[in-house]
């Protein structure tokens, strides 16, 4: 082949060398395998230093192909190819053999650590001898934007678009934009009235000249590739006509229907058959719940209709779809609340005075039932005494291993309240205090000294069952006071939950339509975790709130700016280059089977009918490569996985051993 | 060159059914121009000869050489070296010594599971468990039969061979096509293809020339010919009949869709597929019309026997090779 390859076998500190013997890995990789001109180990590849030394060997030995042993493609794959082509040598002849992900991470016994890593490096310099120059496509960026979920997240990314220029499709599935914020009575660190921070923004979101506000919808489904993505919506009928409405809530007023309403109320107040959510609520228009409307249950009643001074009410007003063409998305669907059913000894949905945190928001909320009293079940009687157990259903290998990250914040913000409000004696029972944000401890030595009571320790049971006098028609909380070593039941009116954040039920739907990936537990997976936080591994598609994980609106609101900064950075650019692997179909080959024709995942391939073959478009093509090992006839071929690449890299990592348990080259049977 | 100035040709006859002698024969008046161009001078099927007569032949000095038949056992194995040796071009001939053919189905057993069942199962009358010998002692001297191997190989596992003509058998116009164009070269009119090339087919599969039509492909189920009778305008495989043809190199011009019944392979793998086989089952796979595991475990159910069916003639040269014994 006359091909001059450079091997690069990094160190990574301790994390490769550790377990790896990398010094004889690179010696022997230079005296045993095919074409290799040099071999070198050094500590950090990807360093400056690292990276100058390929470009060297490169320009001083006339390297034509380079293979760097270190972590995983995805982390330094683009940073070699770039030190190549730096040295003027195409990017695409370079390979990367992971040794520390799929070795020394996962390995503990060094022998075996070190034959494996030779191998699968044999199989690297086997693959890269066959590989092509290949050259970027380049595509034109679409500056419209789709931001899904109008959380806080959603509306800040929105609006930073929005004012730069670009027209923004905030879809929302709720009838108002808002998300879980809007239920908030205050916020912490800083107590401020959430409402007071929210609305106005909300209110721009909703008038701005450059977002469509498509509430009541819900994406349906995503074709394409960064920069130009083709959305198409499904806006569920409102059963109100937008532009007749006024938003005067007459409607509202006369609709005999009521309901429990256990989104925005958390299930602590009512709602009509037809409403908007809160009075604040972004769009104005309200939307009509079929499933409890009078009329669609039993043909009659109509009385929104007869009201409504302009006529805006359609009960005929079916589901209409839209299709949007973006160049970007950022999805912002935030998270649900853990069901604190789920803990039976705690009570909730048995014991009426054990609440949720979020129902405690509402209760406390002065837009909320109880005006902002914090009361009892019963609608009146204040607590003279409140429990707080923190971490429900987080830190818990059951449920959720990971810390909520706001529930210490939120207990504490709680706490006050209650103090504030009833000036009750209050409880918080907690396994560590966790307040690392700015002034946040500040705002727990407040908290301590308005004279809340810290218990250390998971409570084991609320019960309702008295066992000594004074627990009489209370609600007791057992639980191991750890500072103090002894057991302590701890007798109060009124116990609040604090639930853990968990991802969405729907996320590894919503995920998969976008063509991005969720965590074991749900959570949406970032390009990388301290790197790459709102960027995913699909370009063109970015992650900002809590979907990404759980956090606080201040973090929230950083990753909604940010997600915007790196959409509005793309915009900027007006071209994207597209990594050039994808695949072909060599006509002469191709039959017209049409085997391929129904499933590429971005709809990339047709076929011509007078020529009855089958074409790839290559702007649309990911490289995904389920069409490559689908067509029988062999006529599609994935550039920089072709066939005979990835038969020699096969071929490269087998070996067999002789009969001292040493490698052997094997004796390849003629194919 | 003989004393009669033509170029020699040989023919022979291993692990195979013998089909392919009779194609070679099947090309009518063709065959005349055989023994017009050539000077015929070992075919088994065709004159005597002997062994150490071909022995006996200078290395290189015969021109054409078709070898049908896979390698099943040392005698196969002998003459194929022999003539490779005496040929300047071997020709692997039909899909037996092109990928193994229906004898390297025999690769799924492993030798003494095939002595078994020859001469140990109920239906055979072998009271005294009688096995083959490979060599037997006379006053004489000692006689040999051929030693049979554990597996099945295609001739190109055994020896280089410079040229493939696929089908089981090759079709006569194909063979016809190819005698034509070995005689042009001979006489400077027209030049061979590069060594190691597929000659006698084309360069799509089977469905390029197959007249049926075909619409995007989602199997719900799949039937068999034994119990239903495809339409013949529409794509076999889109009925549920599981068609080789899409996996198949084409050259036959599509003689079995065309005869209503689906193709089983016999050209052999696409240009520069490794494995038909594989080939066949990812298409198959990847068009059925199902999410739900259970489902989609019920739909490939109705796949009966897939070694034999996607491997019917290419297990030899297949990635498998043979079943592990
Ligand atoms: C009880 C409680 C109190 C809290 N108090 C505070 C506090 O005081 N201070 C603080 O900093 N943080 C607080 N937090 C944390 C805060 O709630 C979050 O940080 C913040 O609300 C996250 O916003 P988000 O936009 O990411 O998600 P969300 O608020 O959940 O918004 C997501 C939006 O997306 C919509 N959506 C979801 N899926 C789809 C879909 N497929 N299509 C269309 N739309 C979709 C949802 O309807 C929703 O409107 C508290 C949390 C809890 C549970
Ligand atoms: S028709 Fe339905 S929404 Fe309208 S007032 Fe009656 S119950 Fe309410
Ligand atoms: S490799 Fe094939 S299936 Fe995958 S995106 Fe490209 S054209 Fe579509
Ligand atoms: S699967 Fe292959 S042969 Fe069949 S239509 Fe597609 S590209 Fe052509
Ligand atoms: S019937 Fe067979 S050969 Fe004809 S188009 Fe269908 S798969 Fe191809
Ligand atoms: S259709 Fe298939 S099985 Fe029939 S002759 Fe052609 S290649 Fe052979």
């Amino acid at each position: 082949m006359g091909e001059k390859i450079g091997v690069y076998v990094c160190h990574c500190g301790s994390n490769i060398a550790g377990v790896v013997d990398v010094v004889g890995v690179a010696k022997w990789a230079e005296e045993n395998l095919p074409n290799v001109r040099v071999a070198r180990d050094y500590k950090f590849m990807c360093s400056s230093l690292g990276q100058e030394m390929i470009e060297k060997d490169v320009k001083d030995l006339g390297l034509t192909r380079v293979v760097v042993a270190a972590c995983s493609p995805h982390l330094h794959e683009a940073t070699f190819r770039n030190a190549c082509k730096r040295a003027g040598l195409n990017p695409y002849l370079f390979e990367m053999v992971s040794i520390r992900e799929q070795v020394s991470w996962v390995t503990k016994d060094k022998t075996v650590a070190t034959e494996k890593s030779k191998m699968l490096i044999s199989g690297g310099v086997r693959r890269v001898v066959h590989h092509q120059p290949l050259e970027p496509l380049f595509v034109d960026i679409n500056p419209n934007v789709l931001v899904v979920g109008g959380g806080i997240a959603g509306i800040q990314a929105a609006l930073e678009i929005a004012d730069q220029g670009s027209h923004v499709y905030l879809v929302e599935r709720e009838p108002s934009i808002g998300g879980h914020m809007a239920q908030f009575d205050k916020t912490f660190p800083t107590l401020d009235c959430a409402a007071c921070i929210l609305t106005p923004k909300m209110f721009t979101a909703g008038n701005h000249p450059n977002i469509t506000l498509l509430t009541w919808s819900e994406v349906e489904k995503v074709d394409g590739f960064i920069g130009n993505f083709t959305v198409q919506i499904r806006q569920k009928a409102r059963k109100v006509i937008a532009d007749k409405c006024t938003g005067c809530g007459v409607c509202e007023e006369k609709c005999p229907k009521k309901v429990i309403d256990h989104m925005f109320e958390a299930g602590m107040g009512t709602r009509k058959a037809i409403y908007t959510p809160f009075p604040q609520a972004v769009p104005k228009y309200p939307v009509i719940d079929v499933e409890n409307c009078i009329y669609y249950q039993r043909g009659t009643c109509k009385a929104c209709e007869k009201f409504c001074p302009t006529g805006a009410i359609d009960f005929d007003q079916k589901d209409e779809m839209m299709t949007v063409q973006v160049g970007n998305v950022i999805l912002a669907t935030g998270y649900e609340l853990f069901d604190a059913r789920r803990v039976p000894q705690y009570g909730y949905g048995r014991l009426a005075n054990v609440v949720t945190n979020l129902e405690f928001e509402r209760l406390s909320n002065t837009a909320g039932p109880t005006s902002g009293k914090i009361v009892l079940r019963d609608g009146v009687t204040a607590p003279q005494t409140v429990g707080i157990i923190h971490c429900v259903g987080s830190r818990d290998i059951k449920y959720n291993v990971d810390c909520s990250a706001i529930c210490c914040m939120q207990s504490l913000k709680f706490a006050h309240l209650v103090k504030e409000k009833t000036g009750a004696k209050v409880y918080n029972f907690y396994i560590d205090i966790r307040t690392p944000g700015k002034t946040y401890d500040e705002f727990y030595r407040r908290i301590l000294d308005e004279g809340v009571h810290f218990i250390r320790g998971k409570v084991a049971e609320v019960t309702d069952a008295p066992r000594f006098p004074g627990e009489e028609g209370k609600l007791v909380i057992q639980v191991e006071d750890t500072l103090a070593g002894r057991q302590l039941r701890v007798p109060v009116d009124m116990v609040v939950l604090s639930a853990a954040m968990q991802p969405r039920v729907d996320s590894k739907e919503v995920g998969q339509k976008f063509g991005i990936s969720c965590s074991a537990n749900g959570w949406f997976i970032e390009r990388h975790p301290k790197l790459d936080p709102v960027a995913t591994m699909t370009e063109g598609i970015f992650i900002a709130g809590v979907c990404q994980g759980p956090k606080d609106i201040p973090a929230t609101v950083s990753q909604g700016a940010a997600a915007a900064a790196r959409v509005l950075g793309l915009i900027g650019q007006k071209q994207v280059t597209l990594e050039p692997v994808r695949a072909s179909i060599t006509q002469d080959n191709c039959s017209g089977c049409r085997i391929c024709n129904n499933l590429c995942p971005f709809n990339a391939i047709t076929f011509i009918e007078d020529r009855a073959v089958s074409d790839i478009n290559p702007a649309l093509c990911q490289g995904c490569g389920t069409c490559v090992s689908a067509c029988p006839a062999g006529a599609i071929t994935g550039s920089h996985f072709t066939n005979q690449q990835i038969m020699a890299q096969i071929e490269g990592v087998l070996f067999d051993l002789n009969v001292q348990g040493a490698r052997e080259e094997m004796e390849r049977v003629p194919a | 060159m003989s004393k009669n100035g033509k170029p020699k040709f040989a023919m022979y006859w291993a692990a195979a059914c013998g089909g392919c002698e009779i194609a070679v024969l099947n090309i009518n008046e063709g065959i005349l121009d055989v023994d017009a161009n050539f000077d015929v001078v070992f075919w088994p099927v065709a004159m005597d000869a002997k062994y150490k007569d071909v022995e006996a032949m200078p290395d290189k000095s015969i021109t054409l050489t078709l070898f049908n038949g896979a390698i099943r056992n040392d005698e196969n194995a002998h003459i194929a070296q022999m003539l490779r040796a005496k040929s300047q071009v071997l020709v692997a001939f039909g899909a037996c010594a092109c990928e193994g053919g229906i004898p390297g189905l025999g690769n799924l057993s492993s030798k003494q599971q095939i002595l078994d069942t020859a001469f140990s199962t109920i239906s055979t009358d072998n009271p005294k468990e009688l096995r083959p010998q490979t060599t037997f002692k006379m006053p004489e001297g000692a006689l040999h039969i051929p030693t049979m191997y554990e597996t099945v190989k295609s001739l190109d596992q055994v020896v280089p061979v410079d040229y493939y003509i696929p089908g089981c058998p090759p079709e006569s116009n194909q063979i016809a096509a190819v005698v034509g164009l070995v005689i042009k070269a001979l006489k400077g009119e027209a030049q061979l293809p590069p060594a190691g090339a597929v000659i006698g087919a084309s360069q799509s599969t089977v469905c390029d020339e197959c007249k049926r039509t075909r619409g995007e492909k989602t199997i719900t189920q799949f039937t068999r010919m034994a119990t239903f009778q495809p339409r013949e305008d529409q794509c076999l495989l889109e009925q549920g009949i599981l068609c080789s043809g899409m996996a198949t190199r084409s050259g036959c011009d599509a003689r079995c869709p065309v005869a209503n019944m689906p193709c089983v392979g016999c050209y052999g793998p696409a240009p520069d597929v490794i494995d038909q086989g594989a080939r066949m089952m990812s298409a198959v796979a990847s068009v059925v019309d199902s999410k739900d595991p259970a489902e989609i475990e019920k739909i490939m159910r109705g796949v009966v026997d897939p070694t034999g069916t996607f491997y019917r003639f290419g297990m030899p040269r297949s990635l498998m090779r043979h079943a592990k014994g």
